[in-house]
């Protein structure tokens, strides 16, 4: 029997994700982007997704809306469980009208470059009230003035000028707020933010991120967001899911990944981080070896090639995620704190 | 003090998104092609073109059908023996030479016209669907396309002009089939390359249908590149009209038009040289300024590249 891998709260979560599974098929093979994945979504919490490039973050998100290109990918299985407050829809079985509902309605989605996320022949104010006149049913004229108030919100300032400008006339912060009010023009329950900051320099990114902060606060939104850098997770998340390999290899609430994590390779990601409070000089630590390919079906860790304290169990069965403490928590055979096997009954 | 907060610069018209107005855009326009002194001639020959074509009737001094038989193969009014009355000269049946020219442009304009139209609508249709749809059908059409473009086109257009004979329609209707492979190919590989961008991303993520995918964000995007590309097959078109109209298999003899001047001029070369030299440069200026002016609107088409240096 498998391990429900899925910690239920006391009422229903906003997004139920369970044993999502995405394949691409390639001319050189089959590649397992995205392998059992399963996390649960608050209302109003921060969930970010950390991992390096590759790791199937982003492609757990696009299969979740179903934005995944088919062929050659695929969702071979699992659930999105998403509940609107009414009731609960799997996004990954609704009718393709449905789930375009979903989409830009209920869940928005904020790109990782918004150099190429803007129409470069539609004005932006034409751009962001698209969905409301899509989706919302509004009238041109409607949608203008809701167009104003949303620049207004995302801090872009002479909304009437900048409402007839085209994305060339905007800096690369600016396309973000853009972006960002494109993403929220319906109020969506849940924002998801696909590396936002990724493309901005330093003190740009440190406003985007705080605008989506407030704007979470304001709209009432969940967000997800996905980023490989831990310094901003830090500040804002609430959770923190760790991919690796198209798994997921820790799951905590930020405080905890921090002070305790378990995992081998969270350990080495906070390792390879710089911090601020340090007195004493050090190295930074890098992981040895280089990320998993991704085209031989996983029977193992995927992390036991570059983990060092990996042993025969490790290569014989994927870890399930295991309870610490209270909650589910962790992928990992091997207990890093305590120095020794961890005790998990054969599957 | 940032960018946005920056005061709108009214006087200068900096940008056009920011010009107020139909007269406004129309001065901006009018500024943009001040500085390409080149687009300028194009859209003045074009505009010649036009308007002798429109104005035929009126400013024709001579009916381009009235032969004069005494006043046949008059040289130019300029050179010996010439007359103000007729001041291009008349060909070996009497026939102003300069009334005819002026009547030639509507040919040639209602061929490229309606040529383009043609092959543009098929074209894009055609190339929409074969890039948005991808798979079997892409091949299966571009397939075709390369076909029909790796035949020889004159051959091609003459023998399917001796087999339907001569007509405007059917002039039209061929170059409009013919040439829409073109229009096909570069829709079809932009529609390739905008259909992976991230604001085709961004929309589906934003739950746009795949109507609304096609017709609001990758077709306003086409544009620009098929208007540059109407252009030149516009001009390649009347190009080809008047080699046809030499090859006897353009428009009915009775109509006046540039080709068929050349090909009824072809026999008097040596002797009455400017049967051909004036369709010769009509033609010429007609293809050149249709040339530059593509060249203009596709610069000027693209809002990226659209700024006025003060």
């Amino acid at each position: 029997m498998k391990i429900l891998t899925v910690d239920r709260g006391t009422s229903t979560p906003l997004l139920d994700v369970r044993n999502l599974t995405t394949k691409f098929g390639t001319m050189d093979g089959t590649v397992h982007a995205v392998n059992d994945v399963s996390f649960i979504l608050d209302e109003g919490e921060t969930l970010a997704i950390v991992g390096e490039s590759g790791c199937g973050k982003t492609v757990s998100m696009l299969s979740i809306l179903r934005m995944i290109p088919e062929p050659p990918g695929k969702v071979t299985q699992g659930q999105a469980l998403f509940f609107d407050g009414i009731s609960t829809r799997d996004l990954l079985s609704l009718s393709i009208s449905k789930i375009r509902q979903v989409r830009g309605c209920e869940v928005g989605f904020i790109f990782q470059d918004p150099l190429t996320s803007l129409n470069p022949v539609l004005t932006i104010g034409q751009q962001i009230s698209e969905s409301l006149v899509e989706h919302k049913g509004m009238s041109d004229s409607q949608a203008r003035k809701r167009t104003l108030e949303l620049l207004d919100l995302v801090g872009i300032s002479e909304g009437k000028r900048r409402y007839k400008n085209y994305p060339h006339q905007f800096s690369g912060g600016m396309r973000q707020r853009v972006m960002i009010a494109i993403a929220i023009a319906c109020l969506p329950k849940i924002l998801i933010a696909d590396e936002p900051t990724t493309a901005l320099d330093v003190t740009v990114q440190a406003q985007i991120v705080e605008l989506v902060a407030r704007l979470k606060e304001e709209l009432n939104m969940a967000v997800i967001w996905i980023t490989h850098d831990l310094g901003v997770v830090a500040g804002m998340a609430d959770r923190v899911m760790v991919m690796y390999g198209g798994q997921v290899v820790e799951r905590a609430i930020v405080e905890e990944l921090y002070e305790r994590p378990q995992h081998p390779y969270t350990i080495g990601l906070l390792g390879a981080l710089p911090r601020a409070d340090e007195i004493e000089t050090r190295r930074l630590v890098s992981i040895e070896g280089s990320p998993p390919d991704l085209y031989s079906e996983p029977t193992h860790c995927q992390f036991a090639f570059r983990c060092p304290y990996a042993f025969d169990r490790c290569w014989e069965e994927i870890p399930p995620l295991l309870t610490i403490g209270k909650r589910l928590r962790v992928a990992c055979f091997y207990d890093v704190n305590q120095g020794k096997a961890r005790d998990v009954p054969e599957q | 003090m940032t960018e946005a907060s920056l005061p709108a610069d009214k006087s200068s018209g900096l940008l056009i998104d920011e010009a107020r107005g139909f007269r406004q855009k129309i001065i901006y326009l009018l500024r943009l092609l001040w500085r390409d002194k080149s687009g300028m001639i194009g859209l003045i020959l074009f505009l010649t073109l036009i308007f002798l074509a429109v104005t035929a009737p009126w400013i024709s001094p001579h009916d381009p059908l009235q032969q004069n038989l005494r006043a046949s193969r008059l040289p130019p009014a300029w050179s010996e023996g010439g007359t103000w009355d007729y001041p291009l000269g008349t060909d070996n049946l009497g026939r102003d030479l300069l009334s005819r020219i002026i009547y030639g442009s509507r040919v040639s304009l209602t061929v490229g016209f309606f040529g383009v139209l043609i092959a543009a609508s098929l074209g894009m249709v055609v190339g929409l669907i074969a890039g948005y749809t991808g798979g079997r059908v892409d091949s299966a059409i571009t397939g075709l396309i390369n076909l029909i473009l790796a035949m020889p086109y004159l051959l091609f257009v003459v023998f399917i002009a001796s087999i339907f004979g001569r007509s405007l329609i059917n002039v039209i209707l061929i170059f409009g089939i013919t040439d829409s492979p073109i229009f096909a190919r570069t829709t079809r590989g932009e529609v390739l390359r905008l259909r992976e961008s991230g604001y085709v991303e961004s929309a589906i993520s934003l739950g746009a249908s795949q109507f609304r995918i096609i017709f609001r964000h990758i077709l306003p995007n086409l544009i620009g590149p098929l208007i540059t590309v109407a252009t030149f097959e516009m001009s390649a078109m009347i190009f080809y009209e008047a080699g046809l109209g030499f090859l006897n298999l353009s428009v009915p003899p009775s109509i006046p038009s540039w080709g068929n001047m050349l090909s009824a001029g072809r026999k008097y070369l040596t002797s009455s040289p400017w049967l051909l030299t004036f369709p010769g440069l009509a033609i010429m200026f007609t293809s050149l300024g249709m040339n530059l002016l593509g060249d203009w609107l596709r610069d000027v088409l693209d809002p990226r590249l659209r700024r006025v240096k003060k």
